[in-house]
């Protein structure tokens, strides 16, 4: 919608650049495009209520200002500001939703009981909904009204961003999505060469725009681009198993900025971009990567998307491999370590998949310390709902990891291991922050580093 | 017209007039809008229905509970206090049936089937005095917990008067405390009543009926997903 961003002071990109060598920004605001103000407002509340069905409606009704919220929030337990108080983060578009479109709304505007939100407010709340939130919803666990407050969250994302309102870094790595294919420059050709030179590299077979295959299996542009050996991996373990394999350079980014973004148009863009292959190749499984919020963007939301039930399945990888361990097709060495799991949020609490990966890991042999706690109510590792692209979020987000240092320290663990790459990048960003000598793991490389060949 | 009459005639009938059309208006408003149907494959079917998480989350998870049980605690004492007050204590019971007998020409017996159990007034007045205390408590943390602090507003502290004032007019008109008539006093304790029925449609009261609806629609969400209730 807008083709220009605007900092209240310079910011460059450096996308590239070791995050640790990020300075210290200063507090900002960001805006996009150039509109009147009150046509920035009129904007972010229509488009905040127009997705507007009857649970938002009810969550908005339910609120009892109990507070208990904060409790859950990995902002609020590091600063104990009360401005992180996740409800509050909802505060304009509450007032919003009571003025404009609640059931009393005409006795709200009539008497002035609600007023106006101004552009100011959200220019505030911008720090709120997008830095200090990783739309992880583990106050959603602990509202005892049952509001799902994070998913309220990402709705008033979509005010923000049709307001031209959300953070430079997230507007940016959309719009390169959008326009390229990948946020952070996995083009097609890019990919492509990295698969010819991952192939040769690794002398492993990767096959590449198949007309027919089972399977479809994509990526996220962090593997892509920074953790390569993932692609590499999954590349082993689809052709140990013998499956019908293929990438397709029309659909393989998983990553999904749209969603984080608030940008509904996008996200259905790059959703689209990989239901559309799937179908070209008839797959009947579409294999998602280790990436959190790929996966809801494409398992819980996709079929919305599409305007109808997917014609194929759709599996975070976890959840393929723990399905070839159970059906007795997947056979691992046993790894003689200590291990700790790192819940991804989007994957286990929010997305389900909560034993799946502990049964690769069963599968794997490992003695699993589980951290407290663990599961759906696991702290979440700072770094997701794009919070972790989001330069100016890095110390708070820093504040945030020392729960997960503190966490994994506990267990003793000699390997911490997670199935999102997201989560993967923000520990190895918090590792390299704070000096600390953990390093984070793949379940996915770890299966592919433990096949146990000779078999097949 | 003396002020007890008046509490007992048009007051109420106002007052459960605006009541009962407020909270169907609200409902309504809600309930009759558009809902999607989610066409993602469900992880597992929500056999359930939403009930499972309208049960779980009356209390919290242990991993939640150190930083939630005063608000917990409290919240549950001066619910279950001002519930017992209201449909156990005597002199209400017999004010319900005259009302079923006006309004349906049957009694509490004939409504739902059994009489109606009463307590014994020692009883009624040790559970309101311990409701009044945990509503008490719950506005001074309201007042001294930052978090509560900024996001409280004037639904809030109205919701908290006018939840109070009931119990608070009624033990001192069942005690005749104050000096005043006792038909003056009652009258105050019906008024004070009235006023909370009118306040319930407007404000957070109204979690009374919408609590089941929040809960059971994420509930259902969830359970398909396989997610964590």
């Amino acid at each position: 919608m807008t083709e220009t961003t605007h900092t209240r002071r310079p910011e460059p990109l450096e996308f590239d650049k070791p995050r640790v060598s990020i300075a210290k920004p200063e507090y900002r605001f960001d805006m996009q495009g150039e509109m009147p103000e009150a046509e920035r407002v009129e904007r972010a509340m229509k488009s905040f209520v127009k997705d507007f069905g009857r649970t938002a409606a009810i969550y908005m009704e339910s609120c009892i200002h109990c507070g208990m919220c904060a409790e859950a929030c990995h902002f609020y337990e590091v600063t104990k500001d009360p401005k992180y108080t996740p409800i509050w983060k909802l505060e304009p578009f509450k007032q919003a939703y009571k003025r404009e479109y609640g059931p009393f709304a005409v006795i709200y505007r009539a008497l002035n009981l609600k007023r106006r939100v101004t552009v100011e407010e959200l220019q505030e709340w911008q720090q709120l909904i997008y830095d200090s939130c990783t739309v992880c919803g583990r106050c959603s666990l602990m509202c005892p009204m049952g509001i799902d407050i994070a998913t309220l969250v990402s709705q008033a994302r979509h005010g923000m961003f049709n307001a031209g309102l959300i953070p430079h870094e997230l507007w940016a790595v959309t719009e390169r999505a959008r326009l390229e294919g990948s946020p952070l420059g996995a083009t097609p050709k890019v990919f492509k060469d990295r698969l010819e030179w991952l192939a040769d590299d690794h002398e492993v077979e990767i096959p590449v725009d198949k007309a027919d295959a089972d399977v479809l299996c994509t990526m996220s542009s962090i593997e892509i681009m920074k953790y390569p050996d993932s692609v590499v991996a999954t590349a082993r373990i689809m052709n140990h198993l013998g499956v019908n394999w293929t990438f397709r350079l029309d659909g393989y980014e998983a990553t999904n900025f749209g969603l984080l973004a608030g940008n509904a148009a996008a996200q259905k863009q790059l959703t689209m971009k990989l239901i559309d292959a799937a179908v070209a190749c008839g797959a009947k499984t579409l294999i998602l990567p280790e990436c959190g919020h790929a996966y809801t963007a494409l398992r819980w939301m996709g079929a919305n998307m599409y305007g109808e039930p997917l014609p194929f399945r759709v599996l975070h990888i976890a959840e393929f491999l723990a399905e070839q361990v159970h059906e007795g097709k997947l056979r691992l060495k046993k790894v003689p370590k200590s291990v700790t799991f790192h819940d991804p949020c989007q994957v286990v609490r929010r997305g389900g998949a909560i034993e799946a990966p502990r049964d690769v890991l069963k599968a794997l042999g490992v003695e699993l310390r589980e951290m407290h706690p663990t599961k759906g109510t696991n702290w979440c590792c700072g770094g997701g709902g794009g919070v972790v692209a989001n330069h100016r979020a890095d110390d708070l987000r820093y504040k945030v990891f020392r729960i997960k240092m503190e966490q994994i320290e506990k267990t003793q663990a000699e390997l911490p291991v997670t199935t999102c790459a997201n989560c993967r990048q923000t520990f190895d960003d918090g590792q390299a922050h704070f000096k600390w000598d953990v390093k984070m793991h793949s379940l996915l490389e770890l299966v592919a580093d433990n096949l146990i060949e000779d078999e097949r | 017209m003396t002020l007890l009459d008046f509490a007992r005639g048009p007051a109420l009938q106002w007052s459960v007039t605006i009541f009962i059309v407020g909270v169907l208006w609200r409902l309504l408003g809600v309930f009759l809008l558009r809902t999607r149907k989610d066409l993602s494959e469900p992880r597992k079917p929500a056999a359930w229905k939403g009930l499972k998480l309208i049960a779980l989350r009356s209390w919290p998870r242990r991993e939640f509970l150190e930083g939630t049980a005063f608000g917990e605690v409290m919240g549950y004492a001066f619910h279950v206090g001002f519930l017992m007050a209201l449909f156990f204590f005597a002199p209400h019971v017999l004010f319900f049936a005259d009302i079923s007998r006006g309004l349906l020409g049957t009694d509490l017996r004939g409504l739902v089937g059994f009489g109606w159990p009463t307590l014994p007034n020692g009883i009624i007045t040790l559970v309101s005095a311990v409701s009044v205390a945990a509503l008490v408590a719950v506005l001074i943390h309201r007042f001294v917990n930052p978090v509560k602090r900024l996001i409280s507003n004037f639904d809030d502290y109205f919701s908290w008067f006018v939840t109070i004032a009931p119990l608070v007019t009624g033990m001192v008109a069942f005690s005749h405390l104050a000096g005043w008539p006792y038909e003056r006093l009652l009258a105050v304790h019906l008024l004070s009543v009235e006023l909370l029925l009118v306040w319930f449609p407007f404000g957070k009261l109204m979690h009374a009926f919408t609590i089941f609806a929040a809960r059971g629609a994420t509930g259902m969400i969830f359970e398909r997903r396989g997610a964590s209730l």
